[in-house]
Order: structure tokens, then sequence, then C-alpha cells
């Protein structure tokens, strides 16, 4: 007999899996998340979560890529070899300013990208719930809700009430 | 409020049509979009796949000769040092304006009826900007060492030199590249997820399961993707606009008349917009009509994307009749010489194929049985791309073929190679293209499923509420 991942509640609508998940964010329960085929508005605040930090990230990244465009800019040309264009300035932040603007977007851009991906810590290859044969349909039509057995209220038993009390017809365990 | 009370009803014209038709359900749209990718592959498709994959070869056999022989091969020479790659260059670039005007403004102003068109619009410019990518490139003659266009140490110990708008230009193509790329393949992680768990075959599953990353649609994956995909859309609005106003910069800060002037960021933007439309349009009214995705890609989008179409036709039509204005105005001869010169010298043909196609043909698009007509519309909008093709072509040739001194004048022709280069970018970006749509989704699944009623968790039956942005 192999370990339970954790506990599954199919649902047809999205605002039968949001007011599931208002029901679960109130019992308490820590380790459960809810699965969508396409982001559910209001699904954030009925599962109680905070604003996202990806934001962060992607300031990070701007501020140096801007930073970067600048030094890179003002050693290239004024310090390490400069050459007398014109009569131009050897640095000036106008001319350093579009390459330096570019890069700011650029790393920016990644930082986004990245920090979603650290924050959801993917890619991962692989998860028991994609073994699961009913949750191909997640991506498909149907919405999901699962409490893992690792959560410290989980309960066999009373989690399972819990989640039949929220309508769902379908409710399975998921092998690890 | 008393018993009784009727609740107020919207009225029927401030109802918004659907924007996916006939009551599609949520699975309806996966598995329409979705079979496109799986069946079996049509004829048309290997019949498409393999013009153009002459085509590309074409390009591919070119430009190995231009780097055997010379740039010679071109008919690039003095006065007109920047010639057909140029030109080409900046039509290709402009082109993919509109697909990160598509995912990255309207997303940010809220329009909906995006989610139907983003995806292949995104793909769309990508494959632009990979053969707008090649004309810089293979036009500086010793194409060995474009490598020196990078900020990496050399055996010369020489810097590249940051005061020269080209060098703007190489970050910020590069950028726009790598930025579109990002978001464009950001937003297809969902949609691969749908792929892989819909895939009857271990390649595909491997295939689709290893590109989206493990996907699984957690909501608390959903809350910071959608942080990112705002960002991305914050960060990609103000980089759009940039990168067209850089390409211009080539031009403006230079001397040239015709060339020097401060209208050309915002007149080249809105340009690119343009093109980048006309060609979102050639592309998408077969595809709907192959694909069958009528009621997704509907007569409204089509309608919508008209209406941009025109708006930014008429903004540069606009642009045109400021430049003439402020030559006069300027009071400069050799700023009023090259006005006169590209509307009555020897390339008049070119500025009125430019002024009839970009300006007076999308005036139709005023008028809805035009809009409505897909035949109509696809005809419009391959004019467009002409149109547009020649006002790169006008403002290249004739502002350096008759510059400051008249002995200094001679006359620009291409030659075959310039014609076959070009011809076959076209089967580069078709190659690509044809590619996309057989292995990833054309429409962006998981968007589309958001702006259906039956989507809204406030009402659980659907239907109830009308779609449409809001």
């Amino acid at each position: 007999m192999s370990q339970s991942y954790g506990i599954i509640a199919e649902f047809d609508t999205p605002a039968d899996a949001m007011h599931a998940a208002e029901k679960v964010r109130d019992a308490g329960f820590r380790k459960w998340d809810v699965f969508t085929p396409f982001p559910v508005h209001g699904m954030d605040k009925a599962m109680g979560l905070k604003n996202s930090k990806v934001g962060w990230f992607s300031f990070l990244g701007g501020v140096t890529g801007y930073t970067t465009g600048m030094l890179m800019i003002w050693f290239m040309n004024k310090f390490d070899y400069p050459i007398l264009v014109g009569g131009k300035p050897m640095f000036s932040p106008f001319s350093a300013f579009p390459p330096s603007y570019e890069l700011t977007i650029l790393l920016g851009a990644f930082g986004a990208l990245g920090g979603m991906l650290l924050l959801n810590r993917l890619p991962r290859l692989h998860h028991p719930l994609l073994k699961h044969k009913r949750f191909e349909l997640a991506t498909h039509d149907k919405f999901f809700l699962v409490i893992e057995t690792a959560d410290t209220k989980y309960n066999e038993a009373e989690t399972r009430k819990l989640l039949e009390s929220t309508g769902s017809k379908r409710i399975e365990m998921v092998e690890e | 409020m008393t018993a009784g009370t009727p609740l107020p009803t919207v009225p029927k014209e401030l109802v918004r049509p659907l924007l996916v038709t006939n009551n599609r359900s949520i699975g309806w749209i996966s598995d329409r979009i979705a079979s496109i990718a799986e069946g079996p592959t049509p004829l048309w498709w290997w019949v498409s796949f393999a013009i153009s994959l002459v085509m590309m070869t074409t390009c591919f056999s070119m430009i190995s000769y231009l780097i055997a022989t010379g740039v010679g091969v071109f008919g690039n020479n003095q006065p007109v040092m920047w010639g057909w790659p140029i030109i080409n260059f900046v039509w290709w670039i402009g082109i993919g304006h509109a697909g990160t005007l598509i995912s990255a403004i309207l997303f940010l102003l809220r329009q909906k009826w995006r989610t139907a068109v983003n995806r292949a619009a995104e793909a769309m410019t990508i494959f632009a900007v990979m053969c707008a990518g090649i004309y810089p490139v293979i036009h500086v003659g010793r194409v060995w060492l474009a490598w020196w266009l990078f900020p990496i140490p050399n055996s010369n110990a020489i810097w590249p030199q940051f005061r020269s708008p080209l060098m703007w230009d190489v970050f910020a193509v590069s950028t726009y590249f790598t930025v579109s790329l990002l978001f464009w393949y950001m937003g297809l992680i969902p949609d691969l997820a749908v792929l892989r768990d819909r895939a009857k075959n271990r390649i595909k599953q491997f295939a689709y399961g290893l590109f989206s990353l493990g996907w699984t649609g957690s909501n608390r994956h959903w809350s910071n993707y959608e942080k990112a995909y705002l960002i991305l859309a914050g960060l990609s609005t103000p980089l759009v606009l940039s990168v067209h106003s850089i390409v211009s910069l080539d031009f403006a800060v230079s001397q040239l008349p015709g060339w020097h002037t401060t209208i050309f960021p915002p007149y080249f933007v809105a340009g690119a917009v343009f093109s980048g439309f006309g060609m979102v349009l050639t592309l998408l009214i077969p595809i709907r009509k192959i694909c069958g995705l009528e009621d997704i890609i509907t007569l409204r989008h089509i309608d919508l994307m008209c209406k941009v179409t025109l708006a930014t036709g008429s903004i540069v039509g606009y642009a045109y009749g400021m430049e003439v204005f402020i030559a006069w105005y300027s009071g400069s001869p050799y700023e009023q010489f090259a006005f006169y010169n590209r509307a009555f010298g020897p390339y008049w043909w070119g500025y009125w194929t430019m002024i009839a196609c970009n300006v007076l043909f999308p005036q139709l698009f005023w008028f809805r049985k035009v809009r409505e007509n897909m035949l109509a519309v696809f005809f419009l909008s391959i004019l467009v791309n002409v149109g547009m093709w020649f006002e790169r072509f006008e403002i290249v040739v004739t502002s350096l073929h008759r510059d400051f001194i008249p002995a200094n004048w001679a006359h620009f022709k291409p030659t075959m190679i310039d014609v076959m280069t070009y011809l076959g970018t076209f089967g580069l970006f078709f190659t690509f293209f044809l590619l996309f749509m057989r292995f990833l989704p054309v429409i962006a699944i998981s968007e589309v499923k958001g702006v259906t009623p039956q989507a809204d968790p406030h009402l659980p039956q659907g239907g109830a509420k009308p779609g449409g942005h809001h």
C-alpha cells in the first residue's frame, strides 16, 4: 500500500470550486490548493492568498539592467577606450539612456518570468497529481480542490466530510 | 426594495456580443483548438510547407552567395548605401509590432477580445523579427565581424560606440526579440499542459510535458503567473513603443533632408502597428476559415482589427501630410527639394503607391459592409503591407539618391539577389509559422476560456451576463 498524497474533490463550475475554497480556508488548512483550467478571478481571496511577490524579482532585474547599461557604456566609451567622435562628450546620460532602458526591460522581463518560476517551484517534471487519471481534466473543463495528507489538520474521515459538505460529487484519494 | 420592483435591465444597444459565439462550453474550446495540432497533417499544410521550405532555402543560398562574394551583389552603392536590406529590415520589424501591441497594450487596456488573436500575433512577431534581424547582419559587408556590434572584448580592444543610434538599435531589436519570446513562451506554458494532458503517444507526452514545465493549473501558481503576465505586459508596452522609435532614430539622428525630423518616432510606431495589423489580418482570415475557428475569431474580432488598422492608417496619413507641411514651413530648400523629389522625382510611382495603399484604401474600413466582407478585408490587408514596404522604400532611397551635391546623385536599382533574398525571407517566415500551427496551440486556450461567461465564478449558470470587455 503506497502512501497517500492527498484527497481530491472535483467540481463542475468555478463558482462551486470557489465556495469550497472559502470553506477549506476558514477551516484553517495550510497545505491545500485549487486547480483550474484558467485563472479564476476571486479565487486568491477565496483561498486567502497574499499578493504575489513576483514584482520584486522584476524590479530587481530592472534596476540591475539600468545600472549595468549605464556603467558598461561609461566604462567602454569614457574610461577604457575613449574615442572622440564629432566633438560629442565621451559619456552622456542621454545617449547612454536608450541601451540602458532596453536592458532595464530585458532584465526586468527575465526577473518576472524567473521570479514566477522560482516562486512556483517550476520546472517540476513530476507531481503526484499528474499521475491521477481524473486530474487530466484540470486543464480541460473541471475544477479540483486538493488537501494534502501532510497538512497538520488533515484527518481522513473529517476532511472527507468537509469536502462532501461543499457539494462535490466525486472525492478520491491521490497516491503519492 | 419592495417585492415586485423589476430589476433594471441593460438596454439592448449596450449589450456587448459574446466573445465566443454559439454558447460553446469550456471543454469545446480546448477540443477545437487542440485538434488543429492533433489531427493528421492536412494536405494543404504539406503543400504550403514544401513551398515555404524551397523559398527559405533560396534565402539561405542567396545569403551564402553574398557572404562568399561580397556585399556588391546587392544594389547598394554610393550614394544609396542602405538599399533593400534596410528597407526590408524596417518592414519586417514593423510587422512584428502588432503582436506585442495586442498582447501587451490591449491587455493593459482590458480589451478582452485580444485573447483570440494574441497567440498567433505573438508568433508572427517573433518570426518577423527573425526575418528582420538577418538584414542588418548581412548588409555590413564582412558578415563574420558582425559580432563587433555587441559589447564583447575583441583583439583590437575597441568597444562599440554608444553615441550612435545604430548601437541603440542593436539593443532595442535584440531585447525586443528576447522579451517577445519570453512573453510568448510564458503564455504557452498552461496551453502546453493542455496538449500534454491530451497527448496519446509517448513522444508527444514527453515533449509537451517537458516544455509545460510541470504545470498543474494550481491556483497558487496562477496567482504568481498572472502577476508575472501583468508585469511583462507593463514592460512590453514601453518596449514596443521604444523599438520602432529607436529604429526611426537610425534615420532621424542623421543630418539628411527627409530623415532629420522630430516626427519620426511616433510616425514610425503608428506605421509599425498599422502594418502589423495588416499582417495579422492577412494571416488570421485564412486561418479561421481553414481551422474552423469562426466561433473564436469572430466577425467582431475582424471588425475591431479593421478599426485599429483604419485608425493607425489615418495617423500615418496625417504624418505624411505633416512632413510635407514642415518641409514647406522650414524654409529649407534642401528639405523642400527632398519632398518635391519624393512625390514628383524619378521614384514618384513609389510615393503614390504608398499614399494609395496606406492612406486612401484603408479609408474603406469606415464602411461596415467592407469590414464584414472577408475577401475585401483580406485584399486590403495585403495592400497595407505593400504600401508600408513602399513607405520604407521612399524614405531610404529618395533621401539618399539625391543628396546635397548633384555630382553625387545616382539612380538606385535592386539586383536579382536583392529580390530573391527578400522573397526568401517569406519562406523563412512561413516555414516557422506553419510549424507553429502544426505543433502548438494557435489560440491561447486558457485565456479564451477565461473570457467566457461560464468562467465567471459569480455566475454559475453562465450566459446570464453577456461577455465582452467591461
